[in-house]
This record gives C-alpha cells, structure tokens and sequence, in this order.
C-alpha cells in the first residue's frame, strides 16, 4: 500500500506543509492574542500621536501620514514576537522533533511558516493600517490640519498616501520575515527577540546622536527600522535618505537575508 | 552515620538567606550564555559610547587659499559656578568706581522677530524673557559675574544674579509698557537691588554677593531678547526699550556712555543692537540672552548623556538575561528543585532579584563610567567642545544608568515570574521601557506623546541621563530628544521603581499561590 509517487510531489508536500502548520498556529490562544494586541498597540500609539499633535496656524513641517501611523513603531514589537514564537516555540516544547519527523523537507517547513506568518501580519496589519488612517482622518483635523494650512482631509484616494498605507503593511510583513529568519538561526525565543528588537530600535536612537551627518544619513539608509520606515513619508520627500520604495527595498534584503540564514542553519543542523 | 551533615547556624544555615543567595548566584555564574551577555551589554554601552564621541564636528577657518583649517570649536563661556551660559547682549556702559548706585526708569520695552531677509517685515511680538534694565558687572568678558535688575516681557520686574540668580520683584508681573523705576546698589562685594513704581517709594528686591568684584567695573543699561523657540525651529529676535531718568553719580559727561554688544548675539542672522541718546531719553536695542546655557542651544557642545545613548541597547540586552533568569526555570523544571530545596518562596523571588539586580548594576556602573570617562578623553582631544557639567550631575548620570539598568533587570524578573513564558515577558519590559524611549530619540513624534510616555511609564527612569537642569527664565525647546525629560532625574526613577516594587509583590503573591 505505498502511496503513489505523484502524491510525494513537491506540491503535494507544500500544502500538507501549509496545512500542518496554519493548524499549529491556528490552536495557540497566543497567537489570536498578540495578532489583537499588535493591532489594538498599532492604532492605540497612532491615535495619541494625532491627538498630541498641533499645527499652528502659521502652517507647521509635520507630516501627517507619518504621524498617523506612528504605531506601527510600537505595534511591530509584537508582530516580530509573533513571528518569533512561531519557530522558537516549536523549540522551547520539543515540538519541532515531531514537526521535522513529520515533514522532513525542513526548507518546505519554513517556508509554509514563512508564507502563513506573513498572511496572518498582513490581515492583522491592513486591518490596523486602515484603523490608523481612518483614525488620523477623524482627529488631526481639530488639531490645525486643515485644508487652510495646507492639509487635506487623510484619504487612500491620495497617492502617496496609499502608498504610505500599503507600505506600512508591507513593512509589517517584512518585519515578521525578518524575525522569522533571526528565530530560525538562534532558536531560543528571548534571545532571538532581544536580537530583533535591538537591530531595529538602535538605529533610530542611535542615529538621533551621531553628529556627524554623513554617518547619520548611511546609518539612515541601512537601518532596517529607518530605512522601512521612509516608506511611509508623503511630505518633503526630498530630504529622505532613500525613496520610500527603495527604503522599504532595504528592509526586504534584510528580511531575505535572515530568511536566507535561517534557512541554511535550519536543514543543516541537528534540530 | 548522625555525624555526616552537621547542625549549621548562622547565616549560612540551611535556611539561611546568605545560602539562598549564593544559590542563586551559582545559578547566574555558571550559565555561560548569560555571564558573556552581561559583558556584552556592558561592551555596547561603553561602545556606542566611545563611537558616539568620537564622531565629534570639527570645527574650520576658511584660509585665504581656500584652505581649512580645522580648530577647536568654541565651547559655550563658564559662569561663575563652572555652568555653561549664555552670555550675550548690548551694553551702554560706564565705569563704576568703587561703591555707588545707579537708577533708571524704564518706560517702554517692546519687541519682534526681524525677517531673515534685511528687508523682510519685522514681526511684533515680545518675548516674555525679553529682558531691559540695569547690570553691574565684574568684566566685560562672556560668562563674568554680575548682578541686575531688570524689567522683562511677560514676568515682571525680577533681580537676577549670575546666571542662575532670579528673584521676582514684590510687585507681580506688570505689563511691560508701564513704567518702572529700578536702582541697584553696590556696597564692597554686596549689590542691593530695588524696584519702585514712583521713583520715591523703593521695595528692595534682593542681595546679590559678587565675591571678589574688583573696585572699578562697568555698570549701564542693557537689553536682552532670547530666540523665540517653537518645536521646529528657533529664531532670533530684537526687544528695544526705553530708558529715562538715568542717575549715576560717579558717571561722566554725557558722552561718556559707550554701547556696544557683548558676547556672540544670537544665532546665524542676528539682528544688530543699537542705541540713542536724545534729551535724556536712551533708547536701546539688543538681543540674545543673559542666562544658563540649555544643553541644545546654538553651541555644538555635546553633553555627557549623549555618550550614554547605547544604554538601551545593552538593557535590552540585560532583560533578556533578566527573562531568562526566571523563565529557564521553569523551561526546564528546575523550579521544582528550586522551591522543594528553599520553600519560602517569596525568598526564592528576593534572592533571585539581588543577583540579577547586581550582576546588571556592575555591569551598568562599569559600562557607564567607561563610557563617560573614556568618551570625555576622546572628544577632548578631538576637540570637540563638551557641554560642562559639575561632577555631581556626572556621577548621577554614570551611577543613575547603572540604577536604572538594574531596576529594569529586576523589574523584568518580576514580570517573567508573573508570566512565565520569555516572549511574553521581554515583550512587555520592551513595550513599557523600551518604545517610549524610541519614540521620543528622534525629534518627529508630537512632544505631548513623548512627555506623557515618559511620566506614566518606567520609561520615565531615563530622565536620571538629563545632563543639565530645565530653567524656567530660559525659553528653549524643552524636549526628551534633546536631553530633557519631563519628570526630575530622581522622581523618573521613582516611577521605575514604583512599577518594579508593584511588579514584585503580585509575583511573590503569584508564587506563593500558584503551583510552579
């Protein structure tokens, strides 16, 4: 009774992959949980930030897209601890000896991990996306960002705009990928997020002291939280470092990079 | 066989505190990962520290061949007290010999925002520190003592000694078109100040004591208008103001009256001071400001705190190892082991909080002095002028980031063993630590965010890094990017502890009445 040989095919193994693991995901309370929280944190931040803001009269240099979404700052904490509990979860029970027992081609294992995180961050995202935005419509306009000084209502009707929304969800996504590849090569789940959340938080801070401004542009360009986040710049595109495509362009060869490691260290090592 | 385990006493006895302690220190010291990320979170401190100083701007003097020429860029002037300030303004000045006393009467002070372009229009509009009055001073060098009293724009007739100094006259705020009468009165080394509303009728405002003033020193009117400043950028500004009824009875002739600025005024397009003497009747312009310097002003100083930027990166660091302290535990059923061999568990949680807590305070106090110390050296002799701060304001901001780290870590410990699992724990210090200290980093993010993140959060401990204290008489952009935070250092760190002691309690409550 062996199975047919067609049956083994390469496609056959991928759905069985993706199956497996949406199931796996799908039956962790945690996951639903954090998916929320990133959410709830993306559109929290975001909302205080327009309600923090003013702009006087006089007309001001804010950027009322970037400020809209600021929670995705805070919000991709959480998604980069989704797509880490992803792998490094397996890990911390034991599960994964079962999962690679099951699924022998490990590449097949991560990327049906990959696709499905990448799914999951991209729902939750454009669901907080567009909260954010909506949310940045409704209040910066009692805080001086009015069409008298200089700023129409937020609408995804407005080029950059959308491509500011569509980029800040892709973002997220790469940021899941990123951490997906980082967990992958280290396994434990602290030590992989400390990792994550330290490259992407110390560019920023660490870029706001440098003084010397041509370090602090090539600091700007290869951050991938600085760089991914130029994405979602709509006003005095100028000055950016980088095009906001290039920018998030950045960050996808970091994810792919980690993605890349993850990915060798993963079928070459003794799970 | 009763012989072989003997009655132990003292602290070190089976229950001993001492013995659960150097448990729990074994626990830390022979797990290799977490030792090496100690010394790793201590290496990015001292690090980012080092780098950060040493990427210090040089300063240059265009040659006449085109040539530049670097130098040591200007570091702001010194004030009596070792205090950077700003000491600029325009002076109409005689000398004052020996004991003697000088009166004005200042009848109007207005002022504006010239245009960056000479033929701009000029913005009216006061600056509430704009300042006019009369001003003994020790020298005309920039940072000398002295003693004033003056009128100013929005907050009353005050007396003001150097820098620091500031006393509000007895009468409020008066509006500044009113008329005041101010007399200043030198006896040795002691300047009397007093205001009046008639000229007769004299309040004395206060005593100033300018140790060593020599016995000849120039004494007049002046006129002061820091840069309006708004969260995006900063302007200089003019105030002018009109003086009459000058008595200064050692004074000279007439003509004896010499104006001129003191100190760099402004910033880059400054507007120039000036002034007239017609019927008795000075009018006088004049910018800039007579006060502590802010860490952020035109000076390109960098303070001290800025060599401590990498002290995040190494916490973040520090809570992982924090996590993991607790969570290995139970990731390994050592906890069991652990609770059976010591059941008090609440001293399970003290003990275990001491080891990290210290572990993490050397490796900070280490990490932070190194990145002081050394990174003072390197900007010193790249010559990049540091911003001065006495040593008490140094040894808070090396021995408040080393608290600071190590609270985090045991706040961190607490959070671990309420939830028990790494991912959720590290996420929830970074959440609360970490992001409000990112979002307020870089100028962008509106500051009534950023200043209500880093009240209510544990976040707010960073304000222990704030180099220079916030003067209410010296309008600036008060902002956590450029090194000022919204609570005192101390009450910051108040808020980091008050959580991390609440965060303790429900976790001993949590151990004791959960099963492990």
């Amino acid at each position: 009774m062996s199975l047919p040989a067609a049956e083994l095919s390469r496609a056959w193994y991928g759905r069985e992959a993706l199956h497996a693991e949406w199931t796996k995901l799908r039956t962790v309370a945690s996951t639903g949980w954090l998916l929320l929280g990133a959410a709830v944190l993306t559109v929290g931040v975001g909302m205080a930030a327009d309600a923090a803001a003013t702009c006087p009269s006089g007309g001001c240099r804010a950027d009322p897209a970037k400020l809209s979404l600021t929670g995705v700052q805070a919000g991709q904490a959480i998604v980069a601890v989704i797509a880490v509990l992803t792998i490094s979860g397996e890990y911390s029970t034991g599960m994964i000896r079962v999962t690679l027992a099951a699924m022998p081609r490990r590449l097949t294992v991560l990327a049906a991990k990959a696709a499905l995180v990448a799914g999951l961050v991209l729902t939750a995202g454009a669901v907080a996306v567009l909260a954010s935005v909506l949310a940045g419509r409704l209040i910066l306009p009692g805080h001086g960002f009015t069409l008298a000084n200089g700023y129409p209502a937020l609408s995804l009707g407005h080029g950059p705009m959308l491509r500011a929304a569509c980029g800040s969800v892709l973002y997220l996504a790469l940021i899941a990928l990123l951490s997906l590849g980082i967990a992958t090569a280290v396994r434990e789940p602290a030590v992989a997020i400390g990792l994550v959340l330290g490259l992407l938080y110390v560019f920023p801070v660490v870029t706001s002291v440098v003084g010397n401004q041509h370090w602090q542009r090539h600091l700007e360009q290869i951050g991938p939280m600085t760089a991914g986040l130029d994405i979602q710049a709509t006003t005095n595109l100028s000055s950016l470092p980088l095009t906001p495509w290039e920018g998030l362009g950045v960050l996808a060869l970091w994810a792919a990079g980690a993605l890349i490691i993850g990915g060798l260290v993963f079928r070459f090592r003794d799970a | 066989m009763t012989a072989t385990i003997a009655p132990e006493s003292g602290p070190l006895s089976r229950d001993g505190f001492a013995r659960l302690l150097y448990a729990e220190w074994t626990k830390f010291r022979t797990v290799r990962g977490w030792v090496i990320a100690m010394v790793v979170a201590a290496l990015l401190i001292a690090g980012f520290g080092i780098w950060a100083s040493s990427g210090g701007q040089a300063c240059g003097t265009m040659m006449p061949g085109g040539q530049i020429v670097a130098q040591r860029c200007p570091g702001p002037p010194l004030g009596p007290g070792g205090e950077a300030v700003t000491d600029s303004f325009y002076f109409v000045r005689q000398p004052l010999r020996g004991d003697g006393s000088l009166t004005v009467r200042v009848t109007a002070l207005a002022g504006g925002t010239p245009s960056a372009n000479p033929d701009g229009p000029f913005t009216a509009g006061l600056q509430p520190w704009a300042k006019a009055g009369i001003i003994v001073a020790a020298s005309l060098r920039p940072g000398s003592a002295y003693a004033a009293m003056l009128v100013t724009g929005g907050h009353g007739v005050r007396m003001q000694d150097d820098y620091t100094g500031d006393l509000a006259g007895p009468g409020g705020a008066v509006p500044a078109a009113s008329p005041r009468w101010l007399r200043l009165v030198r006896s040795g080394d002691m300047l009397n100040g007093y205001e009046s509303a008639d000229g007769t009728h004299w309040i004395r405002v206060g005593t100033a004591r300018l140790a060593g003033l020599p016995s000849v020193v120039p004494a007049g009117l002046f006129v002061t208008s820091p840069d309006s400043v708004t969260a995006e950028s900063s302007s200089p500004t003019l105030a002018t103001a009109v003086f009459d009824h000058v008595v200064m009875p050692a004074a000279g002739p007439r003509g004896a009256w010499r104006g001129g600025p003191v100190g760099p005024v402004g910033a880059a397009a400054a507007p120039g001071g000036r002034f007239r003497l017609a019927d008795g009747q000075f009018t006088v312009s004049g910018a800039g400001d007579i006060a502590p310097a802010v860490a952020n002003s035109s000076w390109s100083a960098k303070p001290a705190d800025h060599s401590l930027t990498g002290a995040f990166a190494g916490l973040i660091v520090v809570i992982v190892v924090g996590t993991m302290f607790m969570t290995a535990e139970y990731r390994r059923g050592l906890i069991r082991t652990t609770l059976a061999a010591s059941p008090d568990r609440p001293r399970v949680l003290a003990a275990k909080a001491i080891v990290i807590g210290s572990a993490a305070f050397v490796a900070g106090l280490a990490a932070a002095a190194g990145a002081v110390l050394i990174g003072t050296d390197i900007a010193n002799s790249n010559g990049t002028p540091l911003f001065p701060e006495p040593w008490p304001t140094e040894l808070r901001i090396i021995a408040g980031t080393a608290a600071l780290i190590a609270v985090a870590a045991i706040l961190t410990l607490a959070i671990a063993t309420i939830v028990r699992r790494s991912a959720t724990a590290i996420l929830i210090v970074i959440v609360v630590i970490v992001i409000p200290f990112v979002l307020s980093a870089p100028p962008g993010i509106p500051t009534g965010l950023t200043d209500w993140l880093l009240r209510v959060t544990p976040a707010a401990a960073f304000a222990l890094q704030q180099p220079a204290p916030q003067y209410y008489q010296v309008q600036a952009n008060y902002i956590p990017s450029s090194g000022y935070f919204p609570l005192a250092p101390w009450t910051g760190f108040a808020v980091l502890c008050g959580w991390t002691l609440l965060a303790l309690v429900l976790a001993a409550y949590l151990l004791r009445r959960r099963d492990a």
